[in-house]
């Protein structure tokens, strides 16, 4: 087998169509010229915001340097800005909500496409991605109203009296960093669940039939043939799931406690870097309180670019060494 | 034809809009007037044909609009600095338009009368006191079954001139908050937890047994919160009502600037209620556009002789007749 999972496959190509006014060639170069602006406005829309940010967030790196990134200080009132809790409250939440949705989302897509009967197959798809369609505002909300009573009542007590510091501490309001991962796993969930079950459908069946042929078990052959060469495709899922919990603004701003706080205590309030912009932009009058958000948003941004290049050099460093495995 | 009909009916809205002589005047700024606000725009544009166009994108948002000269006028919670109003071409005046009190509503089990005093509220706040029986909560609620309970303190996350109002109140009435947090739409919060707008703290304070939190006075007799009553800087516990909250920008008229940008709360009227605020409308001295310049003062007017009258019916509290005058006095010396 050359290919390890089959994922993009390129339609064949035909040959030009017969019948346009146009020379084929000519249509040919102003259709890729086309494709490429638009390909390349991504680009440069892309970097626009990251000048713009840049731009207006000058004065806050020129004003408080490096210690913008570790200072714990953010007070509007006395100018002194410093966006580590923010920073931390998106990378813990997020992290939070890959541990929970990866393992689900695996789970529910390796049940989809190798072990449901298939008459059950769509509908628990379609309820999965029903989740996608939901609006975070509404996430908010339950977040707020059902799940935070829920996990304050029933669960983190059950937490504190069990696993303790330095994690999970008193008090809990419910309203806490790991209320915020839950409802962000929540979110995230119908993202890799869905980009996942794609790639394990688009894994050959010729590949499960030869697993079973060397006599593996069902088990063996979900793991050697579908997860294991589905890898990279699985990856892609979890970075696009990463993305969407780093972005998150109005669900997490409504049930993580917005309290730039840098905590080991998951049942404590925290902040994040999307909810701080959200909820002090309209408001902020000192140049240098709007330069300081300006400033988050140029991070969050470099922060997802970060967590992305890293993705794709695990996906890259993964696939080598299937490739490098199998020779 | 579709389209012939579209143009003639252009045209026909082009003619009427003239006949009736409107200059769009366009406004940004503060959330909290909005309500009332919109009303007076709509009540005048019905009564004067003039149309006001008005955008809630926030305090902070109007300030720097007005100042930009992209909009004709702005609207904010808080007053603009001396260093913010150098910037702006040709200079501020701020009107009073309306006043909004921010109540402390609160979510105890068994406790439904609730009162508290300057020193409870800012140590509350300042997370020294931080149980609901404290000596201190205790001794202006003698008979209270106060629950040995660990207070749950909530506020805004969200920038806002609700949370500039209680700031600067705690400021006047603790040194230590003075000092150590000061005021401001968005403060560094010595404890507690944040909610996302009136919606988020009383969603918080409803939802946790425990806690108390700041509110708009309209959110909370909207939505039917039990709040503290508080004692003022007379010693008296005015229930927190528009009359109240009216008093209280009475009580401070007396040492009101002649730019009228002061904080009202812990005003020293004898039924005054302490915590509460102007909003006010930023215009300049001079319009170039005359037309622009006729409408704005008509409308302003307008606002303070018919507009005030329906502040009541949207909670706000009007503003005392005493001041209005003095306002009024300032409208004249628009120039366009």
């Amino acid at each position: 087998m050359e290919r390890s999972a089959i994922v993009h496959e390129a339609p064949q190509r035909t040959g030009p169509q017969k019948g346009l006014a146009v020379p084929s060639f000519v249509a040919d170069a102003a259709f890729r010229a086309t494709t490429a602006v638009f390909a390349g406005s991504v680009v440069v829309l892309a970097l626009v915001v990251a000048w713009q940010l840049w731009l207006s967030g000058r004065p806050a790196f020129a004003e408080f340097g490096w210690n913008f990134l570790v200072s714990s200080d953010w007070d509007p009132v006395n100018d002194q800005f410093g966006a580590w809790p923010f920073i931390y409250g998106t990378l813990a939440s997020s992290a939070i909500a890959l541990l929970i949705a990866t393992p689900l989302g695996l789970g529910i897509a390796i049940f989809l496409t190798e072990l449901s009967p298939q008459r059950l197959r769509a509908p628990v798809a379609f309820a999965v991605e029903i989740l996608a369609s939901i609006p975070s505002v509404v996430y908010g909300l339950w977040g707020i109203f059902a799940l935070a009573p829920l996990l304050r009542e029933k669960v983190y007590p059950f937490f504190i009296e069990h696993l303790g510091k330095p994690f999970f501490t008193t008090p809990s309001t419910g309203l806490s960093l790991l209320t915020a991962g839950i409802i962000l796993a929540i979110m995230i969930l119908p993202t890799i669940t869905a980009i996942t079950r794609e790639v394990f459908l688009a894994v050959p069946e010729s590949l499960r039939e030869s697993a079973r042929a060397l006599g593996a078990t069902r088990w063996e052959t979900i793991l050697l043939a579908v997860v294991r060469s589905a890898r990279p495709g699985v990856v892609g899922a979890v970075v696009l799931g990463l993305g969407r919990a780093l972005g998150e603004t109005m669900a997490v701003t409504m049930v993580i406690g917005n309290r730039p706080e840098v905590s080991l205590n998951f049942l404590g309030p925290s902040h994040s870097m999307a909810a701080v912009i959200a909820n002090e932009f309209t408001e902020a009058v000192s140049d240098i309180h709007l330069s300081a958000l300006s400033a988050v948003g140029l991070l969050l941004m470099g922060v997802t670019l970060v967590l992305n290049v890293a993705a794709q050099l695990l996906v890259w460093w993964t696939s080598h060494r299937l490739k490098g495995a199998r020779a | 034809m579709a389209f012939g009909n579209l143009t003639r009916i252009a045209v026909a809205a082009c003619i009427t809009s003239a006949a009736t002589y409107a200059v769009p005047l366009n406004g940004a700024g503060a959330t909290f007037p909005y309500p009332i606000y919109s009303k007076w725009f709509f009540e005048f544009h019905k009564k004067a044909g003039s149309e006001i166009n008005y955008q809630s994108i926030g305090s902070g948002g109007g300030i720097r609009q007005v100042t930009e000269g992209t909009v004709d006028f702005g609207a904010s919670d808080a007053p603009m600095t001396d260093e913010q109003i150098s910037k702006v071409t040709g200079g501020i005046i701020h009107l009073p338009t309306v006043m909004g009190a921010v109540v402390l509503a609160y979510n105890v089990p068994g406790v439904d009368h609730l009162r508290l005093t300057p020193a409870a509220v800012s140590e509350i706040f300042l997370g020294k006191i931080t149980k609901w029986n404290d000596k201190a909560i205790a001794a202006s609620n003698p008979g209270a079954k106060l629950p040995a309970t660990d207070i749950n303190v909530t506020h805004r996350s969200d920038g806002s001139g609700t949370t500039n109002i209680f700031t600067d109140y705690l400021s006047k009435v603790s040194p230590e908050w003075s000092t150590n947090v000061g005021s401001g739409t968005a403060v560094k919060w010595p404890a507690g937890t944040g909610g996302k707008g009136n919606e988020g703290v009383a969603g918080l304070v409803q939802q946790i047994p425990g806690s108390i939190g700041y509110v708009e006075l309209a959110y909370a007799h909207q939505n039917k919160l039990p709040f503290a009553i508080l004692q003022n800087a007379a010693g008296n516990w005015p229930e927190p009502s528009n009359e109240a909250v009216t008093a209280a920008a009475a009580g401070a008229l007396a040492a009101m600037p002649a730019d009228f940008r002061v904080m009202i709360t812990n005003s020293p009227g004898k039924d005054a209620y302490p915590i509460c605020g102007f909003t006010w409308l930023l215009v300049h001295p001079l319009y170039a556009d005359k037309e622009k310049g006729k409408t704005l003062v008509e409308f302003l007017r307008w606002a303070y002789t018919q507009g005030e009258g329906m502040a009541s019916s949207l909670d706000y509290a009007p503003l005392p007749e005493s001041l209005i005058k003095k306002v009024e006095a300032k409208i004249d010396g628009i120039k366009y």
